[in-house]
């Protein structure tokens, strides 16, 4: 069965080099427009789609993600919102779908439900930043694995060694390589230093592909990166857009387009 | 080992851990990993005790208060942690972590602070070490609590005021993290209460423990037994009260107190009483109770007092509340307004208003004529007199 496969699995099969994930807070700038934006980077040719989960105190974002997650949950937008949204989503979109956001949302929403939810709606997989590692274990590797779903873990320049190693381990789609310590849309730019971050990483022949994240806002900084990860991904600059377009269609369409 | 205590992994019970992203997991793996050994060396331990006794001016009194104990007919005793150096307990920590700090090679300390006290407390030790100091403060307890703002800067720490969320402590606290996130290496976040990821929670109990490790001693000089009948204390983060709770824990036959802030009252939607509006949740880097909406979005809390408005409780202190270990009482705004004009009138002593929710306590209990009860008098109210001016009934 062609379902069956997680599409996140199936797109990195497929590709190898330069995919683009986009991601965009739910809800943000009106309620209803998680499902168009969705539907405009798929026509307008990104491979992966991130959609944030909003939450009051998101400590690893700067200001513009802080400012999106805030006008969302003004907006109304809550996880079981989402999910019907996604559903929405699906009846037209294949690309690979993830969720992005802080735990204690999905601790409130029930850890077996919100997996379960999620799968149904449509969803391919997981970024929870303050999940720890070994909770993950505990609680959500089995079902996340028996609904072929994707877990996504972060790594950072600081990361160590070993701790890459063991997060590869426990990987199942991708790794979300963060390109300094930093939070969201702080730094634009790579550093001689972060190059070589990059370098060592490719290097490293981890088992999972990886994308770089957190930098990366238009075609110089995704050329940059892609030349050594399978791809890159784009949040605030994304939201920037969002925030000021007035036409979501061909603001989305000319942005993705200029990236390549 | 004590169940009141944390285990291995990092929890109270179910409550603890350390839920931060990857970005800051080198940071705290690295204190996680030494701060017992650095605490328990003795180069440490000589250089805490004599910085707490020269510096902050311990022990601190335990004073019997005879006309309060005439008023409440019981023999109230105050722990003067308002006499601390810098006046209130926070003290007692930031010198420990500056320690730590030191011993961990950082350069930099960032702090977040709601009354400003452990702003001040935090300045005051980076003026002592020469280290630069950033203070993260929320908007409106800047503007509520001005003189510390002032005391900090003269110090010569840079305040930087939090302009998200109600811009309180909740908010300090993240763009403490934020900046913490963005300067990884060189730079030590002096947490100011037992909240935050393992193992700061069990790390600022440790410094604050002096406070019950002398009442313990007083006690037994003064009334020839180390046990009180009761340990009142306000809980803010909880800091104070874990201090001074802790060396009781497993004393089970004292009876310990903790004292929320009730705000407008509890249920009147501006409140901060966490054990009575919270549920299990995570917030800045532990599971912990949580005030917050049926979504997991975190309620902004509501409390006259900057010090005690905050939406969580330590781990450890969700954990006493759930296993009825320490019991909680809330206090309204005006209780503890009342409270403090009371104490400053019969005792001489002007309280910080988070202290006042402590005293106020007192009218909630039963308390027997030969009850001892110590009551941590976690700080003094030269930063509150604006509120106190404000409130004006007096
Ligand atoms: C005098 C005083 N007491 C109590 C508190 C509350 O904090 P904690 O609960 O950590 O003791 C503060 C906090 O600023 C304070 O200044």
């Amino acid at each position: 069965m062609e379902n069956m496969a997680n599409r996140i699995n199936t797109l990195f099969q497929k590709k190898k080099e330069k995919i683009l994930s986009v991601f965009f807070t739910a809800g943000f700038p009106k309620l209803e427009d998680t499902i168009p934006i969705a539907v405009e980077l798929e026509k307008s040719g990104a491979d992966l789609i991130e959609i944030g989960i909003p939450f009051s105190d998101p400590i690893a974002d700067g200001p513009v993600i802080q400012d999106s997650n805030k006008i969302a949950l003004d907006n109304g937008m809550n996880l079981k919102l989402l999910l019907q949204q996604v559903k929405e989503i699906r009846k037209t979109v294949k690309l690979p779908i993830l969720l992005m956001g802080y735990i204690n949302p999905v601790m409130q929403y029930g850890i077996e439900s919100f997996i379960k939810d999620s799968k149904a709606a449509g969803v391919d997989g997981f970024i929870l930043p303050d999940l720890p590692m070994a909770e993950y274990e505990d609680q959500f590797k089995v079902l996340v694995e028996e609904n072929e779903l994707v877990n996504v873990f972060l790594i950072s320049p600081t990361t160590s060694e070993e701790r890459i190693r063991k997060i590869d381990g426990v990987s199942n789609g991708f790794i979300y390589a963060v390109s300094s310590s930093s939070t969201t849309g702080t730094k634009t730019g790579f550093t001689n230093e972060q190059e070589l971050y990059f370098k060592k990483l490719s290097e490293m022949k981890l088992k999972n592909p990886f994308l770089i994240g957190f930098g990366v806002s238009n075609k110089e900084t995704f050329t940059a990166v892609t030349k050594f990860a399978t791809g890159a991904i784009i949040g605030s600059a994304f939201i920037k857009l969002l925030k000021s377009s007035s036409n979501l269609s061909t603001d989305i369409h000319d942005f993705v387009n200029n990236l390549n | 080992m004590s169940i009141y205590q944390v285990n291995e992994k990092g929890f109270y019970g179910q409550f603890g851990g350390a839920y931060i992203p990857e970005m800051l997991h080198p940071n705290i793996e690295e204190l996680r990993l030494n701060y017992l050994k650095i605490i328990n060396e003795p180069d440490f331990k000589t250089e805490f005790d004599q910085l707490l006794r020269d510096f902050v001016g311990r022990p601190t009194p335990l004073y019997f208060a005879k006309r309060l104990s005439e008023r409440y007919k019981a023999k109230v005793y105050l722990k003067r942690e308002d006499l601390c150096h810098t006046g209130a307990h926070k003290i007692n920590n930031t010198i420990g972590q500056i320690l730590v700090a030191k011993r961990l090679g950082k350069q930099k300390i960032i702090a977040e602070t709601g009354a400003g006290q452990h702003g001040v407390a935090t300045a005051t030790v980076c003026a002592l070490m020469g280290m630069e100091c950033i203070v993260y403060m929320g908007q409106l307890d800047i503007d509520r609590q001005r003189p510390n703002v002032e005391r900090m800067r003269i110090l010569g720490a840079k305040v930087v005021p939090a302009t998200s969320g109600n811009m309180t402590l909740k908010d300090a606290t993240n763009e403490a993290m934020r900046h913490w996130i963005n300067h990884p290496t060189d730079t030590h976040y002096i947490i100011g209460s037992v909240v935050g990821p393992h193992p700061y929670p069990d790390m600022v109990a440790r410094f604050q423990s002096v406070i019950s490790e002398e009442i313990k001693h007083q006690l037994s000089m003064e009334i020839g037994n180390p046990f009180p009948d009761y340990v009142i204390a306000c809980v803010g983060g909880g800091s104070n009260a874990a201090g001074a709770f802790y060396h009781f824990l497993n004393d089970e036959h004292v009876n310990l107190v903790g004292v929320e802030a009730a705000g407008k009252g509890v249920n009147s939607g501006e409140s901060a009483a966490t054990t009575a509006l919270g549920k299990i949740g995570v917030l800045h880097g532990s599971k912990s109770l949580l005030m917050q909406t049926e979504d997991g979005q975190v309620i902004e809390p509501y409390s006259i007092s900057a010090g005690l408005d905050y939406p969580g409780i330590g781990p450890m202190h969700a954990h006493l509340f759930e296993t009825g270990r320490v019991k909680f009482l809330s206090v309204t705004d005006d209780e503890a307004m009342n409270a403090g004009i009371e104490l400053s009138r019969t005792e001489g002593i002007i309280p910080a208003i988070e202290t006042a929710h402590a005293i106020a306590a007192l009218q909630q209990m039963e308390l027997d004529a030969d009850d001892v009860v110590v009551i941590n008098l976690s700080g003094r109210g030269d930063k509150d007199l604006e509120t106190y001016i404000r409130w004006g009934k007096y």
